[in-house]
């Protein structure tokens, strides 16, 4: 029944491919960066927890945990930046969840477009909240005269492992966004997860000092790997067991939880 | 016709819909709908809040499955062939469907990508239509500073980028003031004068009348009533005229001069309001003089068309008792 005979017009076609996938995701990533713009307020988790957090524990604790502020730093800037890195990640749920409450969500719903792209979109768009995070840390760690053994080469190398990781993990947030009711409820319920996952950690004290439960939940959790992974390519310019062990971890986490916000996300559309 | 309907399976009837149902809960919202809309028409559904119209309008650009039932658009099936129907439509939903983060350009201009258009022919389609609706001015402005009307204007615009065969309008004109009514009508009749067919819903039966081709009356989840506007009218019979008198101690001598010349008997109520069915406008001018010749005089003179509760009492025999508490929680989220 179907005539394509009209040269000027492409066929109907039932499945966006990945040409468009790709496309869609991109102009959807450009309305959030659009949106940054507009409102830069929103950029304040990233940009002033990673200078606020530096200067704030490596002044309180460096001298407890490694006798003096300079040789914490090698310690506990890694530590940030996982930590901060995952706070940046936590705010596509508040974002989705926000969008999705509003009448725009319903034209994206309703447009010839990959359903994934919103999703897709907000995700790569927050690459730009990632690598403020990333330079910030740095930054603010330089001025406190913290000067890593492999300079910007292990530092952008970190860049990429820490941003690929944030890819990843944000799919937990963005899933709590997809299935939470309210923006602030989501909000709650990223925090819940955020704190002691970064926290109770090897960030900012060495795991031997902690009691033996806290310990064996430290050791297994996967950021305490991803800061070793931090600490040893920045530090000694080493990609060792605990880098793998981030990639694999981060892989799987974006294995299970991208397929669940999906479902979740085509349930609600 | 429509250039994209040389493309689909059935370019005459732009919606079919069977034994359409939606429940949320214990709450059916739509209960067996059927519809016919043919290509190239306005066709308004009309009904008080809570009839189940935005519900319906819902299922027929996917944005959400219908539990029961199929609706199918130009033939192709809005569950199964989702994205095709999506290439088919354009939709204006009852709460802007616009970013209010961004300006009207940025707006357009990310629509009109994510609808296929290259980079320059999006930044062309944006001038264009920002041209076409009147917002190059404030194009740059971000849409918090927008008034109302201007923010449906961005969204109709943002409807007719890919220049859809069917377009959805849902309560196009709730809460505008009559002014920017008026110019969204004419909007909405040039869709139609382009090809494209339209499919609105609306409270207010004017509006039905003054735009759609056929109507159906929708109450509860079901279609009550469906026909041009005109068979719609008729069924509720004609308007009535309304007069109220200075002195209602004339009111038996005025009940007998309507009488007379409209051939009805007259409802006289306490205040001195007389109210009687006019089948024929003309003859308002012969009851005025008839009233004038007798020195009874007059306080207000008005002509009543039916409302929507009135063409409600006629079909159902129940009044459209939800919409009061339905219109406050309209109210209260538009204001959110």
């Amino acid at each position: 029944m179907k005539k394509t005979t009209n040269a000027s017009l492409p066929a109907l076609s039932n499945q966006p491919g990945l040409k468009q996938i790709i496309r869609h995701s991109l102009t959807m990533a450009y309305r959030g960066l659009l949106k940054v713009r507009r409102t830069p307020e929103q950029l304040i988790d990233v940009t002033l927890q990673p200078i606020l957090f530096t200067l704030m524990f490596g002044y309180l604790f460096g001298g407890a945990v490694s006798g003096n502020v300079h040789n914490y730093l090698p310690i506990i800037i890694p530590g940030i930046l996982a930590q901060s890195i995952i706070t940046g990640a936590i705010t596509i749920g508040v974002q989705l969840r926000e969008d999705m409450e509003k009448g725009i969500f319903d034209r994206f719903k309703s447009l010839p477009i990959p359903r994934i792209a919103p999703l897709a979109g907000a995700l790569l768009a927050d690459t730009i909240r990632y690598a403020l995070v990333t330079i910030l840390t740095f930054a603010t760690g330089y001025m406190m005269g913290y000067r890593p053994e492999t300079g910007l080469a292990g530092m952008f190398g970190v860049s990429i492992l820490v941003i690929a990781f944030a890819w990843c993990i944000s799919w937990i947030f963005a899933l709590a966004g997809v299935v939470g009711r309210t923006a602030a409820g989501v909000q709650g319920i990223s925090m819940m997860i955020l704190f002691p996952l970064t926290f109770l950690s090897n960030a900012y004290v060495p795991i031997e000092t902690l009691p033996s439960a806290l310990k064996w939940f430290a050791r297994v959790n996967p950021v305490s790997h991803l800061i070793t992974a931090i600490r040893e390519m920045v530090n000694q310019g080493v990609i060792g067991q605990d880098f793998w062990l981030s990639v694999i971890g981060g892989i799987t986490v974006f294995l299970i939880f991208a397929p669940l916000t999906m479902r979740a996300y085509r349930r609600k559309a | 016709m429509h250039q994209l309907l040389s493309l689909v399976k059935n370019p005459l009837l732009a919606v079919e819909v069977s034994g359409l149902v939606k429940r949320f809960g214990d709450n059916c919202a739509v209960d067996g709908v059927d519809l016919k809309i043919p290509a190239g028409s306005i066709y308004g559904v009309l009904g008080p809040n809570g009839a189940g119209k935005t519900t319906t309008i819902r299922m027929l650009s996917t944005l959400m499955k219908p539990d029961k039932g199929y609706a199918k658009i130009f033939g192709h099936d809005v569950d199964k062939e989702g994205h095709i129907v999506r290439q088919l439509i354009g939709l204006t939903g009852q709460y802007a469907s616009v970013d209010e983060k961004l300006s009207a350009n940025e707006n357009l201009f990310i629509f009109s990508r994510l609808l296929g258009l290259s980079r320059s022919d999006a930044r062309k389609k944006t001038a264009e239509l920002l041209e076409e609706f009147g917002l190059t001015e404030a194009a740059k402005r971000p849409l918090a500073k927008f008034s109302g009307g201007m923010r449906r204007r961005l969204d109709l615009a943002a409807s007719l980028i890919s220049k859809p065969p069917l377009i959805f309008l849902d309560e196009p004109t709730t809460g505008l003031d009559p002014r920017t009514r008026l110019q969204m009508w004419n909007t909405i009749r040039n869709l139609v004068s382009d090809g494209s067919t339209v499919v609105l819903t609306t409270q207010y039966l004017d509006e039905a009348d003054q735009l759609a081709d056929h109507i159906a009356v929708i109450d509860r989840g079901r279609v009550i009533a469906e026909g041009t506007p005109s068979q719609l009218k008729a069924s509720v019979g004609a308007a009535s005229l309304e007069l109220k008198l200075k002195d209602i101690a004339e009111d038996q001598k005025a009940k007998q001069i309507i009488q007379s010349l409209l051939g009805v008997e007259g409802h006289v109520s306490g205040e001195g309001i007389i109210t009687a069915p006019l089948s024929d406008p003309e003859l308002i001018t012969d009851v005025l003089l008839a009233f004038r010749n007798e020195k009874i005089q007059l306080s207000e003179v008005s002509v009543k068309t039916p409302t929507l509760d009135e063409v409600f009492l006629a079909i159902t025999g129940h009044e459209t008792v939800k919409s009061e508490a339905e219109n406050k929680d309209t109210v209260l989220k538009n204001s959110k």
